[in-house]
């Protein structure tokens, strides 16, 4: 089991001529059963050419009805990251997984608004992807350090990410499934939300959770935890160094008016019961401690 | 992306918007002739940066005659202005606003920004203008009232009338400041904004509602469809190490350690700034490199890093995913040839052909500590920054 994908899932890569799209779908196609679950592309105007063996679409809805695809990726550009995410909430994908980064805040508060009462999940955008290692990876991770295991991991980064999964898999600690949810102020899936799915997955007995500075979502999840989590928690929150007002990197990693300082993070993580390290190059042994 | 009070109010006034009348002036004798034009009896001067707290500094302040204007434009241009928001080394007045001073009845707040859990725009609105916000939010919360914005319908005038009446505006100007607020918003759709900031928004003795300093940040993701708003940039107010480490598609912000630290990716950059200080020393800077960490970008890196004086060493931590070690471990070995290392230098591979990125800096003659773990690398580099390295 594990959680948004498996090797089940039937995949349509939104940008797949472009450069990024179509390198990134290469080693996608490659990982486990990649090649069965990468069975589509769309680019507009571009419909029936081949990337990578795999056929291209001029619309999301034909790329569904010709080869059956329920989640998107989307690699194309910032400006057209929104639009691309409404066509596939559209044509009634399940989960859509947005690798994009730099897409206006606007676009995405109007595209979350015409998500509401839909039932496809957003992951994203910039944001590195999603694996449920052995079976299927979907956007720009390195595949090779993951493992399949019982721990669930949630990141709004996509580097940190990968060190985390490192200090599992050096540890023998397998991953059910990693998430990255990507660094924007206004997206898809939150901690919270991943949160849950974790909790009711039967393959996941544990799960990783690595927040940064900026918004309130990992005190929301914590508060959350605290009341329903039923599997152990141990969380990361970086940042403790950034300055306020700064913007680290990501659009969303900004201390603005007091709120989303670490401090705040990890008291309010720490109250909910999750075992919070300052060390970053800890986390894979206190997960290991904590499942033992 | 941020812009100056004047530019900010131009931008508002375009959307019915009331502001004091005011010209922008880069000289004494302009805001002479400025103050002039205006006419009136009473003046403000001030200091055009992108900073808060301009007041409290001495770079805002009230003149009663034109020969008053003149003295405070010859205080205030060239002065180096330090508020909360300006760090210690402040910031060069190199611009002016004259504005028609107003008569003040009260004084109030009025924010906009994007509230991440309602993932909306949300107006704030105080009834405790002029001072602090934060410290209004932190201690009387009660004080602040706001209103959740529909995206496609936009700010409803019954809304807006609604959070007037709130924050304690009267009856009589209440349909004036719902236009006011109407306006305001307009603009900060219109314009991607990601910030507006009225404080104050004043109420006059007789009855105006205008925007007496005008705070606007946009979104530079869209900048891309705002050409005229990508105009209005001034670099004067920005760091010329960031401005040039952006060009290089290097993402920089100075800090006031000594441990230089060069990182792809902000959350992994972030981590490292941490582990540095859990380590007990401070980091000198943020700087992440992105996805590619090519020879040309970590040489960059390299002199920006070494500009700054209190430098003692330098972390690099590169997770190699797509990017292959070996690769990064090329483009790090070149950039320390082409730049002359005047401090140690402690790097960490993980990830993809590590072994052979290892190989490449071990037998590379330069001088480079190799780390392991994250761990091994922070004990690493604060030790060599304390010169027992």
């Amino acid at each position: 089991m594990s959680i948004l994908i498996d090797k089940s899932s039937r995949v349509v890569t939104q940008g797949i001529t472009g450069k990024t799209g179509e390198f990134h779908t290469k080693y996608c196609v490659e990982y486990a059963f990649g090649k069965a679950c990468f069975v589509a592309g769309v680019t507009p105007g571009k419909g029936g050419q081949h990337v990578e063996g795999i056929p291209v679409y001029d619309t999301v809805e034909e790329a569904r009805r010709g080869t059956g695809a329920n989640v998107s990726v989307i690699y194309v550009p910032p400006r057209f990251a929104a639009a691309a995410i409404d066509e596939a909430v559209a044509a009634g994908m399940e989960v859509v997984i947005c690798i994009t980064e730099g897409v206006p805040v606007k676009d995405m508060i109007l595209t979350r608004h015409k998500m509401q009462g839909e039932k496809t999940i957003l992951v994203g955008p910039n944001c590195p992807g999603v694996i449920t290692p052995d079976e299927i990876k979907i956007g720009i991770m390195p595949g090779y350090i993951h493992k399949k295991g019982p721990v669930g991991v949630i990141s709004r980064s996509g580097t940190l990410t990968y060190e985390v999964v490192d200090q599992l898999t050096q540890l023998g600690l397998g991953q059910s499934t990693c998430i990255g949810i990507g660094g924007d102020p206004v997206n898809g899936v939150k901690h919270l939300d991943v949160m849950r799915m974790f909790n009711e997955d039967p393959a996941t007995e544990g799960v990783v959770m690595v927040g940064e500075i900026g918004g309130t979502d990992e005190e929301e999840c914590a508060a959350w935890v605290k009341q329903h989590m039923n599997k152990p928690v141990v969380g990361f929150i970086a940042g403790v160094t950034a300055p306020p007002g700064k913007r680290m990197g990501h659009a969303g990693a900004i201390i603005s008016g007091g709120k989303g300082t670490a401090a705040e993070k990890i008291a309010a993580m720490e109250d909910a019961g999750i075992l919070v390290t300052r060390n970053p190059a800890d986390i894979g042994s206190l997960m290991k401690k904590t499942l033992k | 992306m941020k812009v100056h009070e004047y530019q900010g109010k131009e931008i508002l006034r375009t959307y019915g918007v009331a502001t004091p009348r005011g010209v922008a002036c880069f000289s004494v004798d302009e805001a002479v002739a400025a103050a002039e034009q205006l006419a009136g009896k009473r003046w403000v001067v001030k200091a055009q940066i992108h900073a808060g707290g301009r007041g409290k500094g001495g770079g805002v302040r009230l003149a009663r005659s034109v020969d008053e204007v003149r003295q405070h434009a010859q205080d205030i241009l060239g002065m180096t202005l330090i508020t909360h928001q300006t760090g210690p080394e402040g910031r060069l007045v190199k611009r002016l606003l004259i504005e028609e001073g107003a008569a003040i009845e009260h004084e109030y707040y009025i924010g906009m920004v994007v509230d991440r859990s309602a993932q909306k725009v949300v107006v704030m609105a105080s009834s405790e203008g002029g001072t602090e916000i934060e410290e209004v939010a932190a201690q009387t919360p009660e004080r602040i009232h706001k209103e959740v914005v529909d995206p496609v319908a936009g700010l409803k005038h019954e809304q807006a009338k609604d959070l007037a009446a709130r924050i304690g505006l009267p009856d009589t100007v209440l349909d004036r400041a719902a236009e006011f607020l109407l306006g305001l918003y307009q603009a900060y759709w219109d314009t991607d904004a990601s910030l507006a900031e009225i404080n104050p928004l004043i109420l006059t003795t007789d009855g105006k509602v205008l925007a007496l300093d005008a705070k606007l940040n946009f979104d530079d993701n869209a900048l891309f469809r705002h050409p005229k708003t990508r105009e209005l940039r001034d670099l004067d107010e920005e760091d010329p190490n960031e401005i040039e480490a952006s060009k290089y598609g290097l993402s920089y912000i100075a800090l006031d350690g000594n441990i230089g630290c060069l990182v792809n990716g902000a959350g992994l950059a972030m981590a490292t700034m941490d582990i540095i200080k859990l380590y007990g020393a401070e980091p000198a800077n943020f700087l992440d490199v992105g996805g590619g960490a090519t020879t040309e970008q970590v040489t960059e890196a390299f002199v920006i890093m070494l500009r700054n004086p209190n430098l003692k060493a330098i972390l690099v931590n590169i997770f190699g995913g797509i990017m292959r070690c070996d690769v990064i471990a090329d483009g790090l070995v070149n950039a320390a040839r082409e730049v002359h290392l005047t401090v140690p230098l402690v790097v960490r591979l993980e990830g993809t052909n590590v072994d052979q990125g290892r190989e490449i800096i071990a037998n590379s003659g330069i001088e480079i500590i190799s780390a392991t773990t994250m761990a091994d690398a922070a004990e690493k580099v604060v030790a060599a920054a304390r010169g027992q390295g």
